[in-house]
């Protein structure tokens, strides 16, 4: 028994005819989920700085290499795949712990983890070929933009997949206690999210290049 | 989908359809997303579309995959208990808006009103 | 081995900061050792460092701007003193290269440690008693989020010692703040303190957020909670939406210095002016962050002393909201001068003069509820009272400088100096100091010294005009900020004045100091036994003082705004409920995890600042470690048997009467 759960008192309160907003405190699993829907609106007013500086800066080539030279859409669009498939596998991923269901579970956050391994791989790779060629992130103010957008992604893509393999040890060593389950669930909102600012990445960065 | 009994109730954001309506709501939006990916990858190179309506075009298209993830990945509706992550996803918008597009506007504008960066060194110089 | 850091960084050749650092530590050392010898160690450790107690961390986060009040009011006597005498060719005492440090950190640590954790820590204290429920959503992050700002301001004062701090101004703009002008460790401790700190302000963002949105008690519809948590509301969606504009703006910045990026570079296309616009983006709404729980504390006072229901109780709501939206829209009033146009100036002016209106309303809601009201002029009345007048003032000057032609003149003048200060003096200073005196008998269980508290206001008010007033002259006469000294002599009787008003609000300081002592010694007398000393509206009333940790034995069940107030005209309060069958009630464990993380962070910025790369490494495998760590913890809560709860309400009940 948690201390929320414990603060509502299922009276007759809980009566569909009260408003939502006067049945006393939510229980716990609305309160995490809400607060890190919050956590998840506050990251993408982030992205959001980041994506302001990049169309602020993203002509200020100083000479260098334009976007176009650079991208290689092929590329971006099996990125693109990568993702939207984890994020399907995630969903999965969802449905099998709101099922108690551990195979599924692991299953469906193995081939999540693999499709986000994969994203990562890519997009080490274009930015391995990128700083080769010489258009590393000190060559401009645009690669400058390019690479810390881009790469925060990345690094939430990452920051992503090492809170995947913390939550599957916590499956593994203390199973579907609810605990667990608010965190996996809130692993899935935020392996969402990280579709959303990807959208919006390959619209402004990759296919908006000209 | 959501039973009219589940809208009264307060709601988790992503939080699941069990049972039935589950992976065909995700199947939905997987479908739906990928749609929309490959559209936007076509009509970026599209010869077919007038060519200054393009940004507009890949901004509707972006838009409306952003909206596919929010209602099929997670399950934000409109309904009495999503309130709170409906009107928390507003005020979101609203300020991610402000900061991108005041940030293009206000900067913008400085460029045709001042002189460039690289120029104004130059004449420090 | 040791990076950038050598004993060069420690400057034996500066007197002032040397002998402030050695004084420092010597304080510290000495309230160490005597924490130690008494045996206070095991029980600060427990009850307080480790608590997630919402009421505790509330104090500690007083504590913490008190401190760092201090520390800020000091630059600031120095600043005025310096310029009182550096006039007409004369060089004043301090040393160009140490002014600058001295007027960036005190802006820095005047916003960033003074006001937010004055006013984190009043929200902390009220916000959930005042719901009334047993703590906030997210106990051990609360503490989490006080200790990631303690490190912060650890890190800021460190520079004291160790290094040197910031030259650029409180807001550090590029492309001075860069790596080309700005080489020395001065920007880095700035932005590595206030990136941690920042983080902590935005966690307590998230979980006050949570708390008001999901969590009142039974009864507590929207339009009946009290006007301080709305204004929380406000001001906590505020710092989630605005404090990672400032992370990734910050971040950048850090990008250019370390790694050679060029967002705000001068070469290789960066652009310092969208620094100029992102930082402002998030610091418009951060004023707001800190007035509108002023705003909210204030209500309440004026509500409770006048002994009448807010007036416009849904007119406040909205204007706060509005507040709230608007601030957003108004960030290039902070640069009119930077380039834009004509229509955009006139659109950000015109937004900055709307947002004005909503504030209009507050102010007509306030004098309407003293209108026909039993006032007592309590000292927090008295604060709330003085904010009125005063801020009013600052208002009007702001809506002045709104005018972008007019703000063309004024701008990077005294006149904006005195202008800000007058609002946040005037407006979040006063709330703050409103919300100690208003809550101190509820958080410790004896109530102020009047006389004293009354003496400490009346230092604040006077001192402010004296030192503030001739500020405007000044910038109207011509003098800009951040000078250290001047050519013109008919300028110094003003300087001369506005030192003399720093000193009558170090009186005011020091009245505050010698309230607290006095109280403290003289508690007996001064015990609150009712729980309601000063015949409150609101549900933090109709508890113990102090609270006990649950808060309440059982849940309010709210029927009306003002809910106590209803409560005691029904005659159904707790001192006299027939009620006698207690639950046990299950409460967040204490845990270290804050202060551990708060380490950890403390020791990557310091390495981070001094480029040791082996420790800011170990830093952070610190901080991943500690959290995976804390994951594996299971017991979250201990349960307080029926027992002890029953036994706490008689003993209050047998107190009260």
């Amino acid at each position: 028994m948690s201390l929320v759960d414990a603060l509502t008192e299922p009276t007759e309160r809980s009566r569909d005819d009260t408003p939502i907003s006067e049945r006393g405190p939510a229980p716990v699993h609305i309160v995490v989920a809400f607060g890190f829907w919050l956590f998840l609106l506050s990251d993408i007013v982030l992205f959001s700085a980041l994506f302001a500086a990049y169309a602020v800066l993203s002509g200020q080539t100083a000479g260098g290499p334009i976007g176009p030279q650079l991208f290689d859409r092929t590329n971006v669009l099996i990125e693109t795949g990568c993702l939207l498939l984890s994020s399907f596998t995630c969903g999965l991923c969802t449905l099998s712990i709101e099922a108690r269901n551990r195979l599924a579970t692991y299953i469906s956050a193995a081939v999540t983890f693999a499709l986000g391994v994969a994203f990562l791989a890519f997009e080490l790779t274009e930015f391995g070929r990128m700083v080769a060629q010489g258009a590393g992130p000190t060559r401009s103010a645009f690669l400058s933009a390019f690479f810390t957008l881009v790469g925060t992604h990345g690094l939430h893509v990452a920051f992503g997949l090492g809170w995947l393999i913390v939550m599957m040890a916590q499956v593994a060593t203390l199973g579907f206690r609810p605990m667990v389950v608010r965190r996996l669930l809130c692993f899935c909102l935020f392996w969402h999210a990280l579709d959303i600012v990807w959208i919006g990445v390959f619209t402004i960065v990759y296919l908006g290049a000209h | 989908m959501a039973t009219p009994e589940d809208t009264s109730q307060d709601k988790a954001p992503g939080g699941a359809q069990r049972g039935r309506n589950g992976v065909l709501m995700y199947l939905a939006g997987l479908f739906f997303a990928v749609v929309l990916t490959l559209a936007s990858f076509w009509a970026a190179d599209a010869q077919s579309v007038w060519q200054p309506g393009i940004p507009v075009l890949l901004a509707a298209l972006a838009i409306g995959q952003m909206g596919v993830h929010v209602v099929f990945f997670f399950h934000i509706s409109s309904g009495p208990g999503d309130t709170n992550n409906f009107l928390a996803l507003a005020f979101g918008i609203f300020v991610v808006g402000l900061v991108v597009f005041g940030s293009m506007l206000i900067m913008s504008n400085l460029n045709a009103n001042m002189l460039p960066m690289d120029r104004l060194m130059e004449m420090q110089r | 081995m040791f990076g950038i850091l050598t004993w060069d960084a420690i400057p034996f050749d500066q007197p002032i900061p040397l002998v402030a650092a050695a004084l420092v530590m010597v304080v510290m050392a000495g309230i160490a050792v005597t924490v130690i010898l008494r045996g206070w160690w095991p029980y600060l450790w427990r009850e307080w460092i480790t608590s997630v107690d919402h009421k505790r961390i509330g104090v500690m986060y007083g504590v913490l701007a008190f401190v760092m009040l201090i520390r800020g009011f000091i630059d600031a006597l120095m600043m005025r003193s310096q310029l009182a005498l550096a006039a007409d060719g004369a060089p004043g005492y301090l040393p160009p290269e140490h002014y600058n440090q001295i007027f960036s950190a005190h802006g820095t640590i005047m916003i960033f440690f003074v006001a937010m954790p004055f006013m984190i820590g009043l929200m902390n204290f009220a916000v959930p008693l005042q719901l009334g429920i047993r703590d906030v959503a997210f106990p051990t992050l609360n503490s989490v989020s006080f200790w990631l700002s303690a490190a912060g301001a650890l890190l800021l004062n460190v520079s004291l010692v160790v290094g040197e701090f910031a030259k650029t101004g409180w807001l550090a703009y590029p492309p001075l703040s860069e790596l080309s002008f700005s080489p020395g460790v001065g920007v880095d401790y700035y932005l590595w303190s206030l990136q941690i700190a920042g983080v902590g302000s935005l966690l307590t963002g998230i979980n006050f957020t949570t708390t008001i949105l999901k969590l009142r008690a039974p009864g507590m519809g929207y339009a009946r909670m009290p006007i301080f948590c709305w204004t929380a509301l406000a001001s906590n969606l505020l710092i989630v939406a605005a404090f990672p504009i400032l992370t990734a703006t910050y971040a950048m910045l850090l990008l250019d210095r370390y790694l050679g990026f060029h967002f705000f570079t001068n070469e290789a296309g960066g652009n310092a002016m969208m620094y100029v616009n992102l930082i402002w983006a998030w610091g418009h709404p951060e004023v707001y962050i800190l007035i509108l729980p002023a705003f909210g504390i204030f209500s309440e006072v004026i509500a409770t002393f006048s002994g009448k229901p807010l007036f416009g109780y849904r007119s406040m709501i909205a204007a706060t909201l509005s507040i709230c939206m608007l601030s957003f829209v108004v960030w290039l009033h902070h640069f009119f001068t930077m380039g834009a146009g004509a229509d955009v100036n006139a659109f950000f002016g015109i937004m900055t003069m709307i947002i004005a209106v909503p504030t209009g309303v507050k102010v007509f809601n306030w004098i309407f509820t003293l209108f026909g009201g039993r006032v007592r002029f309590t000292s927090p009345m008295l604060w709330a009272l003085g904010f009125i007048c005063t801020f009013v003032i600052g208002g009007m000057t702001g809506v002045l400088m709104a005018i972008p032609p007019a703000d063309f003149v004024l701008h990077n003048s005294l006149f904006l100096v005195a202008h800000f200060h007058n609002v946040i003096i005037g407006g979040v200073l006063f709330g703050a100091f409103a919300g100690y005196t208003y809550w101190f008998p509820k958080a410790f269980g004896f109530t102020l010294d009047e006389r004293l508290g009354k003496a400490s206001f009346w230092c604040w008010l006077v001192g402010f005009y004296l030192a503030f007033m001739p500020l405007y002259l000044l910038g109207l006469m011509g003098a800009t900020r951040r000078l250290q000294h001047y050519d013109v002599p008919g300028w110094q009787p003003l300087m001369i004045a506005a030192f003399a008003g720093a000193l009558v609000i170090l009186a005011g300081i020091g009245f505050t100091g010698a309230q607290l002592v006095v109280s403290i010694r003289t508690r007996e007398r001064r015990r609150d036994r009712t729980g309601d000393p000063w015949h409150g509206r609101t549900l933090e009333w109709s508890t113990a003082s102090p609270p006990p940790a649950w808060n309440y034995a059982v849940l309010p069940n709210v029927t009306q705004a003002d809910a106590y107030w209803g409560m005691k005209r029904a005659g159904l309060t707790a001192n006299n409920a027939a009620q006698d069958d207690w639950q046990a009630i299950a409460l967040p464990r204490r845990t270290s995890v804050g202060v551990v993380l708060a380490f950890f962070a403390t020791v990557m910025g310091f390495a981070l600042v001094w480029h040791i790369w082996w420790l800011a490494v170990a830093g952070v495998i610190g901080l991943a470690a500690t959290g995976v760590a804390h994951a594996w913890r299971t017991e979250h809560e201990e349960e307080i048997a029926a027992d002890v709860i029953a036994e706490s309400e008689r003993a209050r009940r047998r107190a009260a009467t």
